[in-house]
């Protein structure tokens, strides 16, 4: 190769194929200006990220369109690669009129189709959903298509901005439901991570019940890592909203909130009863599973994981 | 829902004088309807009220109720680890028709076990009080308790239906001052609590008669589940003028003497049976406020019923769940709590009417407390009218002692085999010999109560137990003697001759047979019922 370009003179530069080496050999003008080091830099305004404006995405046509979205082919999806089976929306009656926040423990990306087709009506369409900012917004082309298929908005997840819970703040205050999953990203490993303050804090902020809600199976579809999805079946186990007490501060909130989600998981590897039991002694086995090495902490996975295998032939 | 007319302010029922502008009324007609004309200048139809409005926090309520009870204790103060709870809850027989998810015993029960597992209580048994109706399915009791309860107590067998002829699972209590056995399920009966949920669709249920009766046997039940009882109950929707009602509560002192303790939950539920909107909701309206809407759904349903296979129309009705709301929830003091319950049910059901009738009409639904997810065979035609639609007074019967009854149903000549076998002997061969209640009594209670085979469809299958059709029989006694005539109009005349009554084939021939007893210028009244009213007679 060398001897070849020796052969026809051309630059060394051209030889590699790399293009960011290729521009960076450009000089200016060809290449933008840097800035010199005496002089602020100029203030670009991104559109991307946390920055992306998803107004458009909460307008009617929009809303039309996620609609269809979510009754067509998402829910499809969902009962092909799913076969969810939904328990608890029977408490949610008698709640008056208006927003709520639903908290949500997460395994998959196939949560946030999960949820949208679970949400029971007045909410499942006047919902928006908690996205991570640095992933789902990274570009316009997926920033526009979770806002429009999922009515996402952006929450910044590697950086503290105000900017972000303001949204969702104004948003709630419209009667815009919120879907969120307090624990910050997808399971690493199966279990769950802390809970983190957001939907507490946003409860303490509009007065909005927080709904605990457990998802389970949907790690054994499509977890992370994983980009060719495994069909098996889920459920999605709704608690009794809640609201935070008197004397509750974001972080106390988030703990109840983290106890009341692991409640529901203990009932559903378990039975409603024991699950109560445990829940009012303190005793539900955690989320986050055994402080142990990794070997161990997949093994303790292994009978949540296996409780329910889907049926591949109708009962007769 | 809160801005919703009908619902901020409920017309009262009331009396309806019929002239020649009234439009036909609305007769029930099983599982089908008819429009009658009624005679103008001499009828009146009683209208029951509109739904009362809901409690606005169901489980707010019902907290509060728990926490707060009539001359009790609250209940998380009753409840100790290692003590031995038992809930007991009424049957599918209430509500009729079964109502909407989340039932109310369902929000109860699932509160009351939140104390419990608060409380560290292991030793838990939840039973349907049946007495000697059929068991639940599993799918009856879910519907009534929700999956959550269903799987958390019977894959252990601590959700069971109670059992009357378990030889090891009945224990005598004790006799009554009048010499009546009191006998109860063991289980309850050896507990250090028994929390009893109950669902008071009418003034006839509740009180001691939940526990007394609902928990159960042949040998206890007997004592007040007979002719000379039934027909010193006037009526038995009127507790403190029912000599059943007084015969539960003498056998509720034994059970508050030397059984377990009783912590009683009372609800009542509104009149909502058919919805303020959908297909249904024509039913619970008044004729002249039929919109054109509603006569067009009316006319439409009618005329499908009409070409339907009878088996089609019964799924249908069958799978109509009623949008009732809760509108009390009291707990405590069977007594104390039972008193309150029976003020929300009266202040719903009942209709003030002046004076008594020479002819009393109404026509009978598809539905009674014994055919839930059933067939409505002849005596269940017979028990409902006679018996219930009869009873529905308080003071004195709507129609004359020696006045003439005519109802509307088309009285099949059908049986559910399973749930019903021994309807079928009692009405193939012992109605062909009498329909004398004394007589049946007399001859053939005991026989058929102990038969071995219907004990054993009671206790394995899904069969009422054997001396069910002499209750059903007993419970129309106090009408059978005060009635001059029964007719049934549009009803299988081989049928309605067997149960010893009159078919015709409309209304205008049944009350021109009733001039026969009544005479040619008779008062007609219509009981508008259901949704339910209860005519307070003066």
């Amino acid at each position: 190769m060398s001897k070849l370009v020796k052969q026809l003179g051309l630059p060394k530069i051209a030889t590699s194929l790399s293009l960011r080496r290729v521009f960076g050999a450009l000089e200016f003008p060809l290449r933008a200006p840097s800035t010199p080091k005496g002089v602020a830099p100029k203030h670009r305004v991104r559109t991307t990220g946390g920055d992306y404006d998803t107004s458009w995405a909460r307008k009617k046509p929009a809303r039309i369109a996620r609609a269809a979205i979510v009754e067509g082919p998402m829910r499809l999806v969902v009962a092909g690669l799913a076969a969810p089976e939904r328990n608890g929306t029977d408490r949610l009656l008698d709640l008056p009129d208006g927003p709520l926040i639903f908290a949500a423990n997460h395994h998959s990306h196939l949560d946030t189709p999960l949820m949208l087709t679970s949400i029971p009506e007045p909410w499942r369409h006047k919902m928006i959903v908690g996205a991570a900012a640095d992933y789902f917004f990274g570009t316009k082309v997926t920033a526009a298509m979770s806002s429009l298929a999922m009515g996402a908005i952006p929450i910044e997840r590697t950086r503290v901005e105000r900017r972000s819970a303001n949204l969702a703040v104004d948003l709630i205050g419209d009667g815009w439901s919120l879907l969120i999953f307090p624990e910050g990203g997808r399971s690493p490993d199966g279990w769950g991570q802390p809970f983190r303050g957001g939907a507490a804090f946003l409860a303490l902020k509009t007065g909005v019940p927080v709904v605990p809600v457990h998802l389970a199976g949907t790690g054994r579809i499509l977890r992370k890592g994983r980009s060719v999805p495994r069909p098996s079946t889920t459920s999605v186990t709704f608690g009794r909203p809640l609201t935070p007490a008197e004397d509750e501060n974001a972080n106390r909130f988030a703990a109840r909130i983290e106890r009341e989600v692991a409640a529901l998981a203990d009932e559903v590897t378990t039975d409603w009863y024991t699950a109560r039991r445990r829940a009012h002694a303190g005793d539900s086995p955690g989320l986050t599973g055994p402080e142990s090495g990794r070997w161990r902490r997949a093994w303790a996975l292994g009978d949540r994981r296996t409780r329910k295998r889907r049926r591949n032939w109708p009962d007769i | 829902m809160a801005t919703d007319p009908r619902r901020q302010a409920p017309r009262p029922g009331f009396v309806l004088n019929v002239d020649r502008q009234t439009p036909p009324i609305l007769f029930h007609h099983g599982d089908n309807f008819r429009l009658e004309k009624l005679p103008a200048d001499r009828s009146r139809v009683i209208y029951p009220a509109e739904p009362l409005p809901g409690l606005p926090d169901p489980e707010g309520s019902i907290r509060d109720a728990l926490l707060n009870p009539i001359d009790d204790d609250p209940l998380p103060s009753l409840l100790k680890p290692g003590m031995k709870l038992t809930i007991a809850f009424d049957d599918l027989s209430l509500p009729l028709p079964s109502m909407r998810k989340p039932d109310i015993r369902q929000r109860i029960i699932e509160q009351v076990l939140d104390m419990a597992a608060a409380a560290g209580v292991d030793d838990v048994h939840l039973i349907a009080a049946l007495a000697l109706h059929r068991r639940m399915t599993e799918d009856e009791l879910r519907h009534a308790l929700g999956d959550r309860v269903y799987d958390a107590f019977a894959p252990q067998g601590a959700l069971y239906n109670h059992d009357a002829e378990d030889p090891d699972g009945m224990v005598e209590l004790g006799l009554t001052r009048h010499d009546e056995q009191v006998t109860m399920n063991k289980r309850a009966a050896e507990s250090d609590l028994v929390v009893y949920v109950n669902l008071n669709i009418v003034s006839m249920d509740g009180g001691w008669k939940s526990t007394a009766t609902g928990l159960s046997g042949y040998s206890g039940i007997r004592h007040h589940h007979n002719v000379a009882t039934m027909r010193e109950s006037k009526s038995f929707m009127d507790r403190h003028s029912s000599e059943l009602h007084h015969s539960n509560w003498r056998q509720g002192e034994v059970i508050k003497n030397h059984g377990p303790r009783i912590f009683q939950i009372e609800t009542t539920i509104n009149n909502n049976t058919f919805g303020y909107d959908g297909p249904l909701s024509v039913l619970q309206k008044r004729e002249w406020e039929w919109t054109a809407r509603d006569r067009a759904t009316f006319m439409g349903m009618k005329k499908g019923l009409d070409v339907m296979p009878s088996g089609a129309r019964r799924q249908i009705f069958n799978s109509w769940k009623a949008p009732y709301e809760l509108t009390s929830v009291q707990a405590g003091n069977v007594e104390s709590v039972h008193e309150v319950t029976l003020e929300h049910c009266f202040k719903q059901h009942l209709v003030p009417v002046d004076g008594q009738t020479d002819i009393l009409t109404f026509g009978l639904p598809y539905i009674c407390p014994y055919n839930v997810n059933s067939v409505m065979n002849p005596i269940l035609v017979m028990c409902l009218g006679l018996g219930y639609f009869f009873n529905m007074y308080r003071g004195k019967p709507l129609v004359r002692e020696g006045g003439v009854l005519i109802m509307s149903h088309p009285t099949p000549w059908e049986f559910h085999p399973v749930h019903h076998p021994s309807y079928i002997d009692f009405f193939e061969q012992l109605l062909a010999e009498t329909t004398d209640p004394i007589e049946l009594e007399r001859k053939y209670e005991k026989q058929f109560a102990e038969d071995e085979w219907y004990i054993h469809l009671y206790r394995t299958s899904y069969a009422y137990h054997g001396v069910h059709p002499f209750y059903m029989w007993y419970w129309g006694a106090h009408a059978l003697q005060w009635l001059g005539r029964v007719i049934i109009v549009g009803g299988h005349p081989r049928s309605v001759r067997r149960l010893g009554f009159q078919p015709a084939s409309t209304m205008q021939d049944a009350l021109e047979m009733a001039s026969d007893v009544v005479g040619s210028s008779p008062s007609i009244t219509h009981l508008h019922n259901p949704p339910i009213l209860m005519a307070d007679v003066t």
